[in-house]
């Protein structure tokens, strides 16, 4: 059996882990913990792990890997998703340190740990095996589940901690983005295992979060952000403690954002581009220009204006939603999404998707969603067309949240006698675009 | 830690922050339409993470001070438009 380690062995047991408002955890404490855990999960094959803190993420990570479950990561946790991953996955429980809402999956609250013996044990993970399901929303309407080996896992979390240099000079990373994402997933956790770098457990919200979490743990420091948190950092105007690295991921930053964050912060800005289904896959520093170098081992090849990724840490062939130019060198230009791919403040779905749900609601006789042009903010936002004779602007929003991530709802929802569908039934860009058009010349 | 405010004070702000929001947020709505006591997350107003991010910059522009999660329940500060109003009428230094 090819196995892997839970953890890098050059760690040592009385190194820091992850910084905490209590104190730090040791390398030591965090093996101690998981195996502590480990044995008082219940039985199942699967563990829905919800924890927000990301040492109790990494603990209960653990816990199920040592227990021989699959962590199942959700792209979304709408009530029509956990009622899909109840079907789906039976005996599915799932692991919470919060109020979040579990619909009718049993719960199981983090349990309060107990002084337990610093721990040595990193146990070996068969490198073949299917330790975790990151979920895509996918452009035919259903969740797609992305499965990652632990030895995909492990060598991703390498390149990326190479790409980076963190496997040199770890960083003390601060993130502000899910752990349970792909991205968050990449570049906190598993830099945490397999990249030397300590994680601070919190996630912190509002800029001044931010500058708390940063002083709390000691230099080096990496921030690992979003464009949408570092643009609201920046325009809070506050004293932040030095930050020798910032990562961003998720959507692209303007080269525009990125000077002003390194001017600001006096700092190095980094992006990582990837995808839920390849992970990461390359990176660049936004002020040297616009062109990504890809992560060794990966490649990229193109066919019929399509482009797929492979190599590496990633599964087979991948096809990517973005439209791409490749450049000599292993490095590629990013031209912008295929036209029904959404990116919202790092979510992602397609219109497909939301016009399939939104129609799927009774009562509604016609709906479509759109991307209007010419937003050029961060976070644009979605609007939809709705022929719903028979009900309310409130009740197609309340059926709405339902089905999709709160991110996607339409701002604004315009309710309509009939959609402008041409001769075919099909319903030109054009078309709706004007119609954002007559709208805003009302306001 | 600052007075609690009175709740004639609170009442007095509340139209000044429900402005706020509809003007942050671009929302097409008048300011009387958001309720004192509705939610501002999920099924009253409808809120989402984006928004929050979007007062939090007004409101310390406007008032004078940073919001925090950590140390107060961000949850119970964006409850709705009375639990903001006293959160920046407790904290506000402008």
């Amino acid at each position: 059996m090819n196995s892997l380690p839970l953890l890098d062995r050059k760690r040592a047991p009385g190194e820091t882990f992850a910084w905490r408002p209590e104190g730090p955890a040791t390398v030591g404490d965090f093996l101690a913990a998981a195996h502590w855990l480990a044995g008082r999960l219940p039985a199942g094959d699967w563990l829905l792990n919800l924890c927000e803190d990301r040492y109790r993420f990494a603990v209960g990570f653990a816990a199920g890997l040592i227990a021989g479950k699959t962590s199942l990561q959700p792209s979304s946790l709408s009530p029509e998703t956990l009622h899909q991953l109840a079907a789906d996955y039976p005996g599915l429980a799932a692991l919470c340190d919060g109020e979040t809402e579990t619909g009718n999956l049993p719960r199981i609250p983090f349990p309060a740990l107990p002084a337990l013996a610093p721990c040595a044990d990193v146990p070996e993970i068969d490198a073949e095996r299917e330790v975790a399901i990151l979920f895509t929303s996918g452009s035919t309407g259903l969740p797609q589940p992305q499965r990652k080996t632990w030895g995909r896992l492990v060598c991703n979390a390498r390149a990326g901690a190479s790409v980076l240099g963190l496997d040199a000079c770890p960083h003390n990373i601060v993130g502000t983005v899910p752990i349970q994402h792909s991205y968050g997933f990449e570049s906190t956790f598993l830099l945490a295992l397999h990249g030397g770098c300590p994680i601070w457990s919190g996630k912190p919200f509002f800029p001044q979060d931010i500058a708390a979490a940063l002083a709390a743990v000691p230099q080096p420091r990496l921030l690992v952000t979003t464009p949408f948190h570092l643009s609201a950092l920046l325009a809070a105007d506050i004293p932040l403690p030095p930050v020798e690295r910032v990562l961003s991921a998720t959507a692209p930053l303007t080269a525009e954002l990125a000077a002003r964050a390194e001017q600001r912060c006096n700092t190095c800005v980094e992006e990582i581009y990837g995808t839920t289904e390849s992970g990461q896959l390359a990176s660049r520093r936004t002020v040297d220009g616009p062109a990504w170098k890809c992560l060794p081992e990966i490649i990229l090849t193109q066919k019929a204006g399509q482009t797929v990724a492979s190599g590496g840490h990633v599964e087979g062939e991948v096809l990517l939603g973005d439209v791409i130019e490749r450049l000599p060198d292993n490095k590629f230009l990013l031209l912008g999404r295929h036209a029904d791919l959404i990116n919202i403040a790092g979510k992602r779905t397609s219109l497909a998707y939301l016009n399939h749900q939104i129609n799927a609601i009774p009562g509604v006789v016609d709906a479509a969603f759109h991307l209007p042009d010419g937003d050029e903010s961060e976070t644009p936002r979605l609007t939809a067309f709705v022929v719903a004779p028979a009900l309310e602007r409130q009740q197609l929003l309340a059926a709405l949240r339902q089905r999709i991530d709160p991110i996607f709802l339409p701002r604004p929802l315009i309710l309509l006698d009939t959609l402008p569908r041409n001769s075919t039934g099909k319903l030109p860009r054009e078309a709706l675009q004007a119609l954002c058009a007559k709208r805003r010349q009302h306001d | 830690m600052p007075a609690a405010p009175t709740p004639e004070t609170v009442d007095a702000l509340m139209p000044e922050v429900a402005a706020l929001i509809i003007e942050a947020l671009n929302l097409e709505i008048a300011a009387t339409e958001i309720e004192a006591d509705a939610p501002l997350y999920g099924e009253g107003l409808g809120l989402d993470s984006i928004d929050v991010l979007e007062i939090a910059l007004v409101v310390s522009k406007r008032y004078g001070f940073q919001l925090r999660s950590d140390n107060t329940d961000n949850v119970r500060i964006f409850a709705s438009l009375r639990a903001l109003s006293t959160h920046i009428a407790s904290q506000r230094t402008l």
